[in-house]
């Protein structure tokens, strides 16, 4: 889960993170009010949306009148922004931050992530800030510096102080950036964070180090015990589909093909996708049902992928372990009943009692086409979906 | 023989009393599994299905049944805890089936677990069956043959597959290992690349990768100088967008790494044979062995 970058220096507020003071608002009129409470000085005008790249987008501004403030919230509220993570199609602004501007002397790049290779969480610093990080770490990976965190003790001052010498920073603000660092790690902790950027992390010309952007992914699986963390969910910046996905709990990510896919697990509705390219389709979705596809599920599962108008052919694809495919055929057969299914459906069943689920596909009057193994199934899947 | 697991385990189910746990537990007892306890707090003295004493503590339950195996069912907040307990009772083979526990929760289980005597296999994971002995996690029992081939995979539905093609062509298995697609897990690819390559009865494997991570680039680094048997191997997710989680918490690509073609192309490079499709991952197998 992804929180807005306003919430994302809330939370790093609470860990003793300094962050530019600052307003979120959703009417541009109000710009004026909080540039007033700023102090009158330069003001920064930031689009929230979940993605990043908003200051090449046109989202992020420099206001040095109340007038303009209001003038640029004007223009970022309401407009559709593109950056490189948005899509082409861009994401619709509903609030803007409107914070002090800070003197910026070095901007830096600090993060916190899990790292799967050593099963600690890495601490990722560089000099490097305000660029694409990935970008430096492809290019230029001796420029990344990493400490790993002994969970038993948690981050270290010596390992905050290792970075900061290495990126030379000197003097008083050597402490500061250790404050910076363990608070960072205490929020990263607290909270189940997944990911924690700051980028840029700036170095003001009177040595203090203050955050300018925060960006938080959560652990999904840490939720339930992360209160404070859901209620900050803005389910405007997500896909409609996969929010209504989760509702039945299944897996579901759209894409851009004509071949809705529906499969039990996650690695099967992969290699389910992976096949069906291989005989020249396009799937339209990853589905992933689970271990138990009741026909509740696989029905809620048709409605999700026919809501999708580009979808020319269904392929199920599932193998029948614990849950017999008998069981799974007549949910097949009562969801395309009830849905009133129109498009061709190719349906691969293997497992158990795989026989008895395809004497009831057979015999339940649907052009249901059968297909013997997952290669078999995605050819037939292309042919069908490029003739409807 | 087989790896890790076989007739002689001893098992015990944490969560035994739970939905997942009583079902999955009886399950196994038909395959013929020896489950000789189970763990519920607080329900110690009953028992499961009118022979499997339950206790309040694996401590306890392996002092009374020398279990040397467990299975956890427990709901995920749970799960980290039931693990350590496993641990601290110095059960050897820990398979944890639990889905959705928190990676921050597993970091601390496995800085706990470093110099103890236990194997964790998992979580988020099918578990580990050697065919007519012993199975261990909620694959379907029936379809696995007994005999030479192994199989290892991120996926449970993916092992199924390769198992059951396997079977179809009546080439039977040693043990077949799902190790979970979680981004922080117990025994990963090389612990059981390993293994495999020790048991001197098994003859072949094949290996189930999907993106996200360098599990497979590290395992394809380890196969290139140690393993010497044939092997048959596919990776899930060449469609699979970028900074999308598919399903499993660790399938995600994210800055560039964790592609599906970078981990294929590793493995080719290590000598394995790749199926694009994976509908070909038994007869791939075949092919090998007669060759």
């Amino acid at each position: 889960m992804k929180i807005h970058e306003y919430q994302g220096k809330a939370v790093l507020a609470e860990f003793g993170v300094p962050v530019p003071k600052g307003r979120v608002i959703d009417q541009a009129a109000d710009a004026a009010d909080v540039f007033a409470e700023l102090g009158g000085g330069l003001c920064v005008v930031k689009a929230q949306i979940h993605a990043g790249g908003r200051g090449k987008g046109g989202g992020v501004k420099l206001a040095r009148t109340a007038a303009e403030a209001v003038e640029y919230a004007n223009d970022i509220l309401g407009m559709q922004l593109v950056t490189h993570q948005t899509g082409p199609e861009g994401t619709k602004v509903m609030k803007v931050l409107v914070e002090e501007g800070t003197d910026i002397a070095r901007e830096l790049y600090v993060a916190m992530v899990p790292d799967r290779e050593t099963q600690r969480v890495c601490l990722m610093a560089s000099t490097e800030g305000g660029m694409d990080i990935e970008k430096v770490a492809a290019e230029t990976p001796e420029k990344i510096l990493k400490e790993w965190v002994d969970p038993a003790v948690g981050l270290c001052a010596y390992q905050c102080r290792k970075v900061a010498f290495a990126l030379g920073i000197e003097g008083k603000a050597v402490r500061a950036m250790t404050k910076v660092l363990i608070g960072l790690y205490d929020a990263f902790m607290a909270k189940d964070g997944s990911l924690a950027e700051i980028n840029p992390l700036v170095v003001t010309g009177d040595g203090e180090i203050i955050a300018l952007d925060a960006k938080f992914n959560f652990d999904s699986n840490a939720l339930y015990r992360q209160k404070g963390i859901v209620a900050m969910r803005d389910f405007g910046e997500e896909d409609e589909r996969e929010i209504e996905a989760s509702k039945h709990d299944l897996a579901y990510i759209a894409l851009d093909g004509n071949i809705g896919c529906l499969v039990n697990g996650a690695g099967l509705a992969m290699a389910t996708m992976d096949t069906i390219k291989l005989f020249g389709g396009e799937p339209a979705n990853f589905l992933d049902v689970g271990g138990g596809a009741t026909t509740a599920k696989v029905t809620a599962a048709f409605k999700l992928i026919l809501a999708d108008d580009a979808v020319r052919c269904v392929m199920v694809n599932i193998f029948g372990g614990i849950m017999k495919c008998d069981v799974i055929a007549e949910g097949v057969v009562a969801a395309a009943k009830e849905v009133g299914l129109s498009i061709p459906l190719v349906v691969r069943l293997a497992g158990t009692n795989v026989d008895l689920g395809k004497k009831i596909l057979a015999e339940s009057g649907l052009p249901i086409i059968s297909a013997g193994n997952m290669g078999d199934a995605a050819r037939k899947a292309v042919e069908a979906a490029g003739k409807a | 023989m087989s790896i890790f697991v076989n007739k002689h385990t001893k098992l015990l189910v944490q969560g035994i009393t739970g939905s997942a746990g009583s079902f999955h537990s009886g399950q196994m007892m038909d395959y013929g599994t020896q489950v000789v306890a189970g763990v519920t707090p607080g329900r110690g003295g009953q028992v499961f299905n009118g022979s499997v004493p339950i206790f309040n503590t694996v401590a306890e339950a392996v002092e009374a049944t020398g279990a040397n195996a467990s299975a956890i069912f427990v709901p995920p907040p749970f799960a980290a805890d039931a693990i350590l307990e496993s641990c601290d009772a110095e059960i050897e083979t820990i398979v944890a089936i639990t889905e959705g526990i928190p990676v921050l929760d597993m970091i601390g289980v496995r800085a706990a677990m470093k110099g103890s005597k236990s194997r964790l296999i998992g979580p988020n994971c099918p578990g580990i069956i050697t065919p007519g002995e012993c199975k261990i996690g909620i694959m379907p029992g029936h379809i696995h043959q007994v005999g030479r081939i192994g199989v290892v995979s991120k996926s449970g539905t993916l092992t199924y597959e390769a198992v059951g093609q396997l079977s179809d062509l009546n080439i039977g298995q040693s043990t077949c290992i799902g190790i979970g697609g979680d981004p922080v897990n117990g025994t990963n690819f090389i612990d059981v690349l390993e293994a495999f390559e020790a048991d001197p009865d098994t003859e072949g494997l094949i290996m189930i990768g999907e993106i996200g991570g360098n599990a497979e680039e590290e395992a394809a680094a380890w196969i290139a100088d140690n393993f010497s048997k044939p092997l048959v191997c596919f990776v899930a997710g060449m469609t699979a967008p970028p900074g999308k989680r598919m399903g499993h918490a660790g399938a995600i690509i994210s800055g560039g790494s964790g592609t599906a073609s970078a981990k294929v192309a590793a493995l080719r490079e290590a000598g394995a044979v790749v199926v694009d499709n994976p509908a070909d991952m038994g007869a791939a197998m075949k092919t090998l062995l007669e060759s």
